[in-house]
């Protein structure tokens, strides 16, 4: 494996479900992910950002290998995903699912939950697994006594720690952390989003962070990586994306963020008047242009391009070089 | 109990007022205290944020109000007045006559709250011709009126077609629609914004305050979220298990929170701008505490960074700051500030190392 390649790396992704409604009608492509291109460089922390039905969690699946893309090639170290082996893969990229409600099996003890990723990779006798158990729980603040607790036991961020545990038992490289605190409480989201820091930096993880709360991301991510309808529409540092915002939707999500700042009403919405279009049936050209405050003749008839602007990639037509020659 | 919420003041020409009103409610291990001592009002025109996190009590507290608590709780209270009538001495078909009539709901999920075998054409004329407000013809007319108020394109197609056609948003629109349908003077929204979108949010919560503004009705706005909270209330109530730890305005409260849970549970939230980016945000830590059984002291103190010995015993008496300002804790509100300001300076030591 290389060294130098990014640890994962998307080159024009596109995975497409093929929708049916009932077994006579012909089924229609949903484009879930089109064309996405990025790359995560090894101890980042990539967020991936948009509304519900953006495509997000179909890359994370894609990221993870537990969905092939229907084109294109993710690669893992500079080597296509699809020719790793599954095992192989799974012991270094895991997931933390969005609701800890649903994603820990309910008839289990957490001593099981969290060594099953042990035992699945056979890795160590019984009782090292034990001990790298008791080991990984005070790591994410659970206290031993919950050892042979089930689930239903515990408070929200409680399970939140035991998946988090779980994804860590088998000391993996990479967290995809799909909407990790968006179940939990404010007070509760800023415990584990602590957990996550503290635990990157002391076992140097990379992470892809899932999430639609933009204020979140920002705080979490060094780069960012804005969906929109399946199609990667702004990508940069934490700091372009935040500070300086091209794209119009990402201005416009970025302005519908709500900070407990009462000075500040209720943003002005004139820019987002209309609905999220239905994937199945998208717009013509630039997908957002039905919604975009700044939408020009073109941005209804042809599909922007992906264009580099100082390092950071932008998908619209007020950017790049057919502006500049029109 | 003590009731150092009686002396509150409130108008009589308050739409709700709510003072002592405490539910209990029984389970097999004892009496669960789901709100204990509240007190609240609302006057026409005017916005309350009920805010906490999930088993504070606030939708309990809203339930209440409605009279739709199951069987096992039990609701007492010096004062629960709705216009002027005791709710308490209401029998449950006067009550039934309220809601939906004088009293509107919205819940947080419009794809349960709607029935997904009736159009919505169907739910909303019932709504009207139930409480005998007109014909179906009347109640056809006002819902198409109404849904093009909440912004609905081609409203009369609309009536036609059934929940699970609609997005999120939409749903959500029309039950804000089908709530307007009798005039209520007041709106109980219960995370009215939590299933959706960031940027449907923001469009459903401007069109909530500009329907309130322009019916001049009073809203009671029930949620987790501090950052709607700030945006759209006129005053805030923060409660904690079962407790209306703090109340006042909303400048009031987040400029100058003076319960420790309320200052943790702002110092929780990253400020895109504020906040430094990776640095650790505050936490309270621990979670919240089991309601069953009896209560002493404050129920905060576990969690609490100033807890001290006199926090666990007796009762923690409401500081009155201001008419409607007040705080329920042992700590005078300079030390409150200072504490405040301490933990803050300590906190940006700790992201500047």
């Amino acid at each position: 494996m290389n060294a130098d390649a990014p640890v994962l790396e998307c080159r024009d992704v596109s995975r497409t479900f093929m929708i049916g409604k009932g077994p006579f009608v012909q089924k229609k492509p949903l484009r879930a992910v089109q064309d996405v291109s990025l790359s995560i460089e090894r101890g980042e922390v990539l967020a991936v950002v948009g509304e519900s039905g953006c495509g997000k969690t179909t890359l994370a699946k894609m990221l993870l290998g537990l969905l092939p893309p229907s084109g294109g090639e993710i690669f893992f170290e500079g080597v296509p995903l699809s020719s790793v082996d599954r095992n192989a893969v799974s012991r270094r990229i895991q997931p933390v699912f969005q609701d800890p409600y649903s994603s820990l099996n309910p008839r289990k003890t957490l001593a099981s939950i969290i060594s099953l990723p042990l035992d699945v990779h056979k890795i160590g006798t019984p009782e090292e697994r034990k001990r790298r158990v008791e080991e990984i729980m005070e790591l994410v603040g659970l206290p031993r006594r919950l050892l042979y607790s089930y689930p239903s036991q515990l408070s929200g961020g409680q399970r939140q720690r035991v998946a988090i545990a779980r994804a860590l038992a088998i000391k993996p490289e990479i967290l995809v952390c799909d909407e990790p605190t968006s179940a939990l409480d404010v007070s509760v989201q800023a415990q584990i989003l602590n957990l996550l820091q503290e635990l990157r930096e002391e076992l140097n993880l990379t992470y892809v962070f899932i999430s639609h709360n933009l204020a979140v991301v920002e705080h979490m991510s060094s780069r960012v990586a804005v969906m929109y309808l399946g199609r990667l529409i702004e990508f940069g540092t934490a700091a372009q994306v935040f500070d300086d915002p091209k794209h119009p939707y990402t201005s416009a999500l970025l302005d519908s963020v709500l900070t407990p700042e009462p000075q500040y009403g209720l943003p002005e919405i004139t820019t987002m008047g209309r609905e999220f279009p239905n994937p199945l049936n998208p717009p013509p050209g630039c997908a957002f242009h039905p919604r975009c405050p700044k939408a020009m003749d073109v941005c209804s008839q042809a599909q922007p391009q992906p264009a580099d602007e100082n390092g950071r990639l932008l998908e619209c037509h007020l950017y790049g070089e057919e502006t500049a020659a029109a | 109990m003590t009731n150092d919420t009686a002396n509150i003041p409130y108008s009589d020409e308050s739409i709700l007022a709510v003072r002592g009103m405490n539910v209990d409610i029984r389970v097999p291990a004892g009496t669960l205290h789901a709100v204990t001592n509240s007190a609240f009002h609302v006057d026409r025109g005017e916005t309350l944020c009920i805010v906490g996190e999930s088993g504070c009590g606030k939708s309990i507290t809203s339930l209440a109000v409605m009279g739709l608590l199951p069987g096992n709780a039990t609701v007492t209270a010096d004062v629960l007045k709705f216009e002027g009538r005791d709710l308490l001495s209401m029998s449950q078909k006067q009550l039934s006559a309220l809601r939906g009539n004088r009293m509107g709901m919205i819940f947080q999920d419009p794809m349960t709250s709607l029935n997904p075998v009736y159009t919505i054409g169907n739910q909303m004329q019932e709504i009207y011709v139930r409480h005998g407000k007109g014909n179906a013809a009347q109640a056809k007319d006002r819902a198409i009126y109404l849904l093009e108020k909440v912004g609905i394109t081609a409203a009369e197609s609309r009536l036609g077609q059934y929940p699970h056609q609609l997005s999120g948003g939409l749903r959500q629109r029309v039950m804000i629609a089908m709530m307007l349908m009798n005039d209520p003077v007041l709106i109980i929204a219960d995370e009215p914004t939590t299933a959706l979108d960031v940027t449907i949010q923001a469009q459903i919560l401007h069109l909530l305050a500009d329907l309130q503004k322009e019916f001049n009705m009073a809203l009671i706005l029930i949620t987790h979220d501090l950052g709607v909270v700030a945006r759209i209330a006129d005053r805030v109530a923060v409660m904690y298990a079962g407790y209306m730890v703090e109340t006042g305005s909303s400048d009031e409260v987040f400029n100058a929170p003076m319960h420790p849970y309320t200052q943790g549970l702002i110092d929780c939230i990253p400020i895109p701008g504020k906040t430094e980016r990776g640095a650790l945000l505050g936490s309270i830590p621990g979670i919240v505490p089991a309601l069953v059984g009896d209560q002493e002291g404050c129920m905060f103190r576990n969690r609490c960074d100033f807890a001290q010995e006199v926090c666990g015993t007796g009762i923690i008496e409401r500081k009155a700051l201001g008419e409607q300002r007040g705080y329920r804790c042992v700590i005078g509100p300079e030390q409150a500030q200072a504490n405040l300001q301490a933990s803050r300076a300590q906190a940006a030591v700790a992201a500047g190392e």
